[in-house]
């Protein structure tokens, strides 16, 4: 049996509602408990990002378990970049024994674009293979064939860039990801409708739920640092040339408004099963959103 | 092509401090082709640490020089014999292979390496080098046409291009091609995208344990290849 809520919710009609936050660098936890406390009940479930773009910090699975603690739902994100084998399935092992249900499975960014750029990239699996590797692992035995006492079993999340400039090989991998075991996708941040519905359009023939990554900018300067920086990120023009219109100190309001306007069309065409916010180190922001774009929920779970 | 780099000048400087006669070794053969360690390349060194030495003032290094055919060949070296008596260390441009050989032929002679052995790749146009394999002992060129993910990809991923590329470059670096665009465009136009469509499990790191060694099983068994 899985731990997850996430998964019961994924059978259902509603409209899910996901976000992401980054543990701090450093062993002051006091910001993301804030972070959890004040989004637990907004929100369906709570990724934990694992050193995103590379850059270390407090880890995924120890944010996981401050929201298991303080009564969230976690999704334990998982990438490939830093941990060979062996030591990814004693995470899930251990993530596993302490009521965490739900991993994200990911490459991972390069060594490269972090803070650690001497680091050995480990990479001994793809995000692919790590999928499967989980499925086997709750079938009973390890990936080196040998018995589990005690096996684990999850809610399977995975990534996929429906914007990508040049589509085909993404959806390939998409389909791999589902075919190993993803249950769910978190997109990465999209802005452009129309590709979006092109990816839904095919995405519609498997048994998957989709939840549109949804990044909030808060300048346009930070939108052109992440079409440099950030990989899997493509602001287009449209929306820096938006951002750039309005007067200073108004800039994150219209980032605002440009996430609420994203979410509401996705929802009234209902596009997909839900969204995935990711607010950047700007978690405190999140409600604001939900409200505007009416996710607000009636009853705290 | 084992493709390798020297070092800079003052790194080379500060290794052979300690020692007063020097043989620069040339290689022949790799290290001459990428323009890293051969008998020209040689030269240039020894001339450069001449003018460097000159310039301190207070060094009397003593220099000679010398290229033989393969440094990573024992039959090669045999030339080598003579010259050892009259030094204290061998500031080698070969391969890390090459310096190897030296060091295990004269067990007595310290090795200097005077360059960075960097990887085993291709001339993409004079003076640019490519690399192109990383020797994983279990070769799977067919299943990607002919482009290895291993070394074309920087992640080394097995199952498709990550969410990182963008205009067919990789996420690391605008200059630098994504392997898995080249293998899917490859791919498709030799009718053969399926086999991107397959699952591909984690690679084995142990086709050959480290350090890795062949032994011929064909001339062990019958004397002769392909029986």
């Amino acid at each position: 049996m899985t731990n997850s809520l996430f998964e019961e919710k994924l059978q259902s009609d509603e409209f899910l509602v996901t976000t992401e936050i980054g543990p701090p660098k450093g062993t002051d936890n006091s910001e993301m408990v804030e972070h959890i406390d004040l989004l637990k009940d907004k929100v369906d479930a709570i990724n934990i990002t694992d050193h995103q773009s590379s850059v270390m910090r407090f880890p995924s699975i120890g944010g996981c378990l401050l929201v298991k603690e303080h009564g969230g739902e976690p999704i334990l994100q998982i990438t490939c970049r830093d941990r060979n084998r062996l030591a990814i399935q004693a995470e899930l092992l251990l993530a596993y024994s302490r009521g965490i249900g739900n991993v994200l499975c990911l490459t991972g960014d390069s060594i490269d674009v972090g803070d650690h750029k001497e680091a050995k990239p480990v990479f001994d699996l793809d995000s692919v293979q790590l999928l499967r590797m989980i499925r086997t692992m709750e079938s009973g035995t390890d990936i080196g064939g040998n018995e589990l006492k005690g096996a684990p079993k999850f809610c399977l999340g995975a990534s996929v860039h429906p914007e990508a400039d040049f589509i085909e090989p993404q959806l390939i991998k998409f389909d791999k990801k589902i075919a190993a075991g993803a249950q769910f996708f978190q997109t990465q941040s999209i802005f452009d409708l129309d590709s979006f519905r092109r990816f839904i359009q095919y995405a519609a023939q498997f048994d998957v739920k989709i939840l549109a990554g949804i990044i909030v900018l808060a300048s346009a300067r930070m939108a052109q640092f992440m079409n440099n920086n950030v990989p899997g990120i493509m602001v287009p023009q449209a929306i820096i040339d938006e951002l750039s219109s309005v007067e200073k100190g108004k800039v994150l309001q219209k980032g605002i408004e440009i996430a609420v306007r994203l979410i509401k069309t996705i929802k009234e065409e209902n596009l997909c099963h839900g969204i995935h916010i990711m607010a950047v180190g700007r978690e405190r922001i999140v409600p604001d959103i939900l409200e505007a774009a009416e996710l607000v929920r009636v009853s705290p779970k | 092509m084992i493709v390798s780099e020297r070092k800079p000048l003052a790194e080379i400087r500060r290794m052979i401090a300690p020692y007063q006669r020097l043989l620069t070794l040339g290689c022949g053969t790799c290290a001459t082709v990428c323009g890293a360690g051969g008998e020209r390349e040689v030269s240039f060194l020894n001339s450069a640490l001449r003018v460097a030495q000159a310039k301190s003032g207070n060094e009397t290094h003593t220099l000679s020089e010398y290229t033989v055919k393969r440094q990573c060949d024992l039959e090669f070296l045999d030339p080598l014999v003579e010259k050892v008596g009259d030094i204290d260390a061998i500031l080698a441009l070969s391969c890390g292979i090459g310096m190897q050989v030296i060091a295990e032929r004269f067990p007595d002679m310290p090795v200097l390496p005077g360059v960075n052995t960097s990887f085993m790749g291709a001339v993409d146009e004079y003076g640019v080098w490519d690399e192109r394999c990383a020797a994983c002992g279990d070769c799977r060129l067919e299943e990607t046409g002919g482009i290895c993910p291993i070394t074309r990809c920087t992640k080394g991923i097995l199952n498709g291009p990550c969410a990182g590329t963008k205009d067919g470059k990789c996420e690391v670096s605008k200059d630098m091609d994504c392997g898995w665009i080249l293998i899917y465009k490859r791919l498709e136009g030799l009718g053969q995208l399926e086999k991107m469509r397959r699952y591909y499990p984690p690679r084995n790191f142990r086709t050959i344990p480290r350090p890795k060694r062949i032994i011929s099983q064909a001339n062990i068994d019958t004397g002769e290849d392909n029986d």
